[in-house]
C-alpha cells in the first residue's frame, strides 16, 4: 500500500513538472519560435514587443485568448462542441507519460526515474493509441460546429490522419524488429555509444518524417485549414480558449512528434558529449542534466526543422496527398520491413 | 506490475483535467456581449443556408474503411516486430506470406479505383 502511496507522490510531482515543460516549452517557445522564425524567413521582424525579444509574447496571447469571447454557435450542438477541445488537448498531454527525459537520477538510494512510465512496456502502443483517439477531438469539432467549412475541415483532416497513421505505424515496425522491445526507454539504452537506430533504419526515418508532418496537420499537408478555402478548417467556429486548446494540442503535437523521432532514430536522451568527459557518475543530477539537455537540443532541432518546412514548402493538393499516402508511403513502409527482416537476418 | 501503468492512467486523468479547466475557465473569464448575429454560423459574411448535416463524398467513407483493415494487419505485426529475433527466419517467412496476401488486397484495391481523388 505503501508502495502505491509512493507511486501516487512520485506521479503528481511528475506531472505537475511535465506539465509546465509542455506549456513552456512546446507551447509558449514553440509559438514564438515559429512566429519569430517564419518572420525571418519572410524579411519581417515578428513579435519584439512584448518583453525582451518578445519572448513574453505567447504569455500575453494566452492571456488574451482567455479573456476573448466565449461563442457557440446557435446551431453547433454545445455538448461535443466543448468535449472536442477537451479530448484533443487531454490527449495531447497523456502522450507526454511514456516520454523519457533523462536515464535516472539517484536520491536517497532511490532510482528516479525522468519521466512518468519511461519503462511501461506499452508505450509505443499507447502513443500510437493516443495520436489516433486525437483524430477524435478533431472529428466532433468539425462536426458539432455545424458549418460547412469545419466539417469538410475536419474530413479532410480524418482522412489525412488516418491515411498517414498507416505508414507510420509500419515505420515503427522496422524500429521494433531491430529493437525488440515496445518500451522506449529500453530503445534509447541500446542507442548507447552513438549507435543510432538511423544508421539502421534511414528509409524508415524518413517515411516516419513525411508521416508525422501528415499527423500534426503541418504544411504541406495542412489541407485541414487551408485558409482560401476552408477559413480555417474544423476549428472555425471556436473562441477564446477553447480555439487555443487546438493550438496549444498542435504544438505539443508537434513537440511529440519531434520527441518520438528523437527517441527512436536520434537516440533520445543519450549525451551529446560523453558524461565522462565532465567525470559524471551514471545516477548523478550532473548526468540527468547533461542528458536532458541534449535531449532538449535535439527536439529543438526537430522542431526547428518543422517551422523550417512550414514556411518554405507549398501546399500539396488533396489527391497528391492521398496519393503520396497509399501509394507511395505505404508500399515503402512495407519494402522497408521486408529489407530490414532479410538484411538482419543475412548479418546474423 | 500493475504499478507500472498507474501512471499512464494518472497522466490521462491529469489531462483531460486540466483541458477541462481550461475550457470553463474560458467560458467563464471570457466577456460576454452575444447578440443574435454573433452566434449565427460562419460563413464568410453571407446568411447561412441549410444546415452542414448533409450528405458527404463517399471517398471519406472508403478511406475509413481502408484504414480500419490495414490498421488491424499493422497491429498484428507489433508483437512479430518484437519477437522478431527469436522467431528468426521461419517467423519471417510466414509474415512475408501475410504481407503477400495484404498486397494482393491492396493491389485489388488500387485496381478497384477506390483510392482515386478526381
Amino acid at each position: 500500500m505503501s508502495e502505491f502511496l509512493w507511486v501516487i507522490i512520485e506521479s503528481t510531482i511528475k506531472a505537475v513538472i511535465i506539465l509546465t515543460l509542455i506549456m513552456l516549452v512546446y507551447g509558449a517557445l514553440g509559438v514564438y519560435l515559429e512566429r519569430k522564425i517564419s518572420a525571418w524567413i519572410q524579411n519581417r521582424i515578428g513579435p519584439n514587443r512584448v518583453g525582451p525579444f518578445g519572448l513574453l509574447q505567447p504569455f500575453a496571447d494566452v492571456l488574451k485568448l482567455f479573456l476573448k469571447e466565449d461563442l457557440v454557435p446557435t446551431a453547433a450542438n454545445p455538448t461535443f462542441h466543448r468535449l472536442a477541445p477537451i479530448i484533443t488537448l487531454g490527449v495531447a498531454v497523456a502522450v507526454y507519460a511514456v516520454i523519457p527525459f533523462g536515464d535516472y537520477v539517484t536520491i536517497a538510494g532511490r532510482n528516479i526515474q525522468l519521466g512518468l512510465a519511461p519503462n511501461a512496456n506499452i508505450a509505443i502502443l499507447f502513443v500510437l493509441a493516443m495520436t489516433s483517439v486525437g483524430v477524435y477531438g478533431i472529428t466532433l469539432g468539425g462536426w458539432s460546429s455545424n458549418n460547412k467549412y469545419s466539417l469538410l475541415g475536419a474530413l479532410r483532416s480524418t482522412a489525412q490522419m488516418i491515411s498517414y497513421e498507416l505508414s507510420m505505424g509500419l515505420a515503427l515496425v522496422g524500429v521494433l524488429m531491430v529493437a525488440g522491445t515496445l518500451s522506449i526507454n529500453q530503445i534509447v539504452i541500446q542507442q548507447s555509444n552513438y549507435h543510432w537506430n538511423i544508421i539502421y533504419q534511414p528509409l524508415g526515418f524518413i517515411l516516419f518524417l513525411v508521416a508525422a508532418f501528415a499527423e500534426t496537420n503541418r504544411a504541406p499537408f495542412d489541407l485541414p485549414e487551408a485558409e482560401p478555402e476552408l477559413v480555417g478548417g474544423y476549428n472555425t467556429e471556436y473562441s477564446g480558449m477553447k480555439f487555443g486548446m487546438f493550438f496549444l494540442a498542435e504544438y505539443a503535437n508537434m513537440g511529440t512528434s519531434s520527441a518520438i523521432m528523437v527517441l527512436l532514430y536520434f537516440g533520445g536522451w543519450q549525451t551529446l558529449v560523453p558524461g565522462g568527459w565532465f567525470g559524471f557518475e551514471p545516477g548523478s543530477i550532473g548526468l540527468a542534466l547533461l542528458q536532458f539537455v541534449s535531449f532538449f537540443i535535439k527536439i529543438e532541432i526537430m522542431v526547428l526543422f518543422f517551422i523550417w518546412v512550414r514556411w518554405s514548402v507549398p501546399r500539396f493538393r488533396y489527391d497528391q496527398l492521398m496519393n503520396l499516402g497509399w501509394k507511395v508511403l505505404l508500399p515503402l513502409a512495407i519494402a522497408n520491413v521486408a529489407g530490414t527482416g532479410i538484411v538482419s537476418l543475412l548479418l546474423k | 506490475m500493475t504499478l507500472e501503468y498507474i501512471p499512464l492512467v494518472f497522466m490521462l486523468v491529469f489531462g483531460f483535467g486540466i483541458a477541462t479547466v481550461f475550457m470553463y475557465l474560458s467560458e467563464i473569464l471570457g466577456a460576454k456581449r452575444s447578440t443574435k448575429e454573433k452566434n449565427t454560423t460562419y460563413e464568410s459574411g453571407m446568411t447561412p443556408f441549410k444546415t452542414a448535416r448533409d450528405r458527404f463524398s463517399v471517398k471519406f467513407y472508403l478511406v475509413a474503411m481502408l484504414f480500419l483493415v490495414f490498421d488491424i494487419e499493422i497491429v498484428f505485426m507489433y508483437p512479430w516486430a518484437v519477437q522478431f529475433k527469436q522467431l528468426g527466419s521461419t517467423g519471417f517467412i510466414a509474415m512475408m506470406l501475410f504481407i503477400v496476401l495484404l498486397l494482393s488486397g491492396y493491389i485489388y484495391v488500387i485496381k478497384k479505383g477506390a483510392l482515386k481523388w478526381d
